[in-house]
């Protein structure tokens, strides 16, 4: 008899959350990044534990800290974490904390948890990269409740006029902005010259072509509209 | 000479033009006069416009992706106003920049107190392992700011309007002058009115440009067993004590703290001299307040 084994995957990633939440509840507050960051990580980007100090690498800038067991999770799939890291999480004896920290743990670009980080230092990642004439994409993760903070309406008006193509934003958007957002997510970036797509946060296949059709000298915003927050 | 501003600026383009891994990031404040070096280096002189925390988080990103970030502009928009991108997007991601101000404490005394960031140093004090350093003269600053590019460090380099007669080039406390009822410590522009003040005066002098890491073992040296020190910072009143208080621990000493007023906010314009004045920051202020210290 031959035991074979192999790398998990997406249908693994609900028993690995599982791990971390500790029952079936609250999945749907864990897992609004769920798809989008699995079709990142599985399909779209160039990285990986063997690549990770790579300067020429791709990026993954998770800006919204909250709720990251789906992303240790993803993280636990792609090999970068150990399973066995996942019970004992947010522990003081764990590297893994309800905000991700990139001095402690491997996988991750940058530590996140005050919103409205992540585009910002990804508009600067992008402006390196270019400058050391590296062809790497650097997608940044946030939240449509995380774009009231006015820092990333600094770095949305500046990306397109410097021309950052590069760049990719993602917004989850779970309509959880305590205000909302008049037209659309979409438009707001667009105004600034921004290449936009709306997906279900849902459809890997929509997904996939969202973050893959091309936006040639533009940086590209992609709105993932997942179920509303408390909607469950 | 020119003055430190200026000095930066020819500096920091001498710096981009000849090492690539180098890259500057403004928010207008002296986008002007590197306008040719950005014309010469369109990927590494970046203006981001009047938006101070994208100033910060880009220096951060471009530190990312292992290129050397200068981050320059006036220290109330740099330091305060982006203050929690200092504290996360640099320091704890553990990213390295310089950050280079102009302003000082109140450099533009007529634009009033919107302008005047005398708690830059006590903020960056607050956070572990940074570089601070306060130049007193232009070729100090020079001389910083080429230090301060090697390496990946966090740095903070305070420039400013007011400057001493002459360079000091060395790191930590200097001696400048003996003596022996106490100490006086002048911090960067503080010299030589120190030196004006302590004139006829049985001190000794030491003048530092380089303030953190604080030189605890020259304060050491420098103090009898028994000791009176005295501080004087050009900005905010006893942002240094702590370190002369931990370096003097076992020591009986006694402390004079002179810096910019932490009782009232100072709301006169006027110039410099007026707000050396209300500060007791002038070389007659300062006189009166050793002697009182000294032979008290």
């Amino acid at each position: 008899m031959t035991t074979t084994t192999s790398e998990p995957g997406y249908a693994d990633l609900p028993r690995l959350i599982s791990l971390m939440t500790g029952d079936d509840k609250h999945h749907a507050a864990a897992e609004s990044t769920v798809d989008v960051l699995w079709v990142l990580f599985d399909r779209v980007l160039r990285l990986g534990p063997e690549t990770a100090r790579q300067p020429g690498r791709d990026r993954f800038l998770l800006s919204k800290g909250h709720g990251p067991m789906a992303y240790y999770a993803v993280l636990v799939a792609k090999g970068w974490l150990d399973e066995d890291e996942l019970a004992d999480w947010s522990s003081a004896r764990s590297r893994l904390g309800h905000h991700p920290d990139r001095v402690r743990a491997p996988g991750v670009e940058i530590s996140s948890g005050s919103l409205g980080h992540g585009l910002p230092i990804a508009i600067g990642t992008a402006l390196g990269l270019r400058a050391r004439r590296f062809s790497s994409r650097i997608v940044t993760l946030i939240g449509d409740a995380e774009l009231d903070e006015g820092s990333n309406h600094e770095a949305i008006v500046v990306a397109a006029r410097l021309g950052l193509d590069k760049l990719t934003a993602v917004v989850v958007d779970n309509q959880s902005s305590s205000h909302g957002w008049p037209g659309g997510i979409a438009r707001r970036f667009e105004t600034e010259g921004w290449a936009v797509r709306t997906v279900s946060g849902r459809d890997h296949e929509a997904l996939y072509d969202a973050f893959t059709t091309p936006h040639p000298g533009r940086p590209l915003a992609v709105v993932a509209v997942v179920e509303p927050k408390g909607g469950h | 000479m020119p003055n430190m501003r200026d000095t930066f600026l020819s500096t920091a383009e001498e710096i981009v033009n000849t090492d690539p891994d180098v890259a500057v990031v403004l928010a207008d404040i002296s986008a002007a006069s590197l306008a040719e070096t950005a014309r010469r280096h369109p990927d590494r002189v970046i203006n981001v416009g009047i938006r101070e925390q994208l100033l910060v988080s880009t220096g951060a990103g471009l530190a990312l992706a292992g290129l050397r970030p200068i981050v320059h502009t006036f220290n109330a928009f740099l330091v305060e106003r982006a203050f929690e991108q200092i504290k996360l997007d640099l320091s704890h991601q553990e990213l390295g920049a310089v950050l280079v101000s102009y302003g000082a404490s109140y450099d533009m005394p007529m634009e009033g107190r919107t302008h005047q960031a005398p708690g830059d140093v006590a903020l960056i004090d607050s956070l572990p392992g940074w570089y601070v350093h306060v130049p007193g003269h232009p070729e100090e600053a020079r001389r910083l700011l080429l230090d301060s590019v090697p390496g990946d460090s966090r740095t903070y380099l305070r420039l400013s309007a007011q400057e001493n007669s002459a360079p000091h080039l060395g790191v930590g406390l200097q001696t400048v002058r003996t003596g022996t009822r106490g100490v006086v410590v002048a911090v960067g522009p503080m010299l030589d009115r120190v030196l004006e003040a302590t004139e006829g005066m049985d001190v000794t002098v030491l003048y530092t440009s380089t303030v953190r890491p604080f030189d605890a073992e020259g304060l050491r040296a420098a103090v009898p067993d028994v000791a009176d020190v005295a501080l004087v910072e050009p900005y905010l009143k006893g942002t240094s004590a702590h370190c002369v208080a931990d370096a003097l621990a076992d020591r009986p000493h006694r402390l004079l703290n002179l810096g910019t007023r932490r009782d009232t906010e100072v709301r006169i314009y006027g110039t410099l001299a007026d707000h050396d004045l209300v500060h007791g920051l002038d070389a007659g202020s300062i006189a009166l307040s050793l002697k009182e210290f000294f032979t008290g």
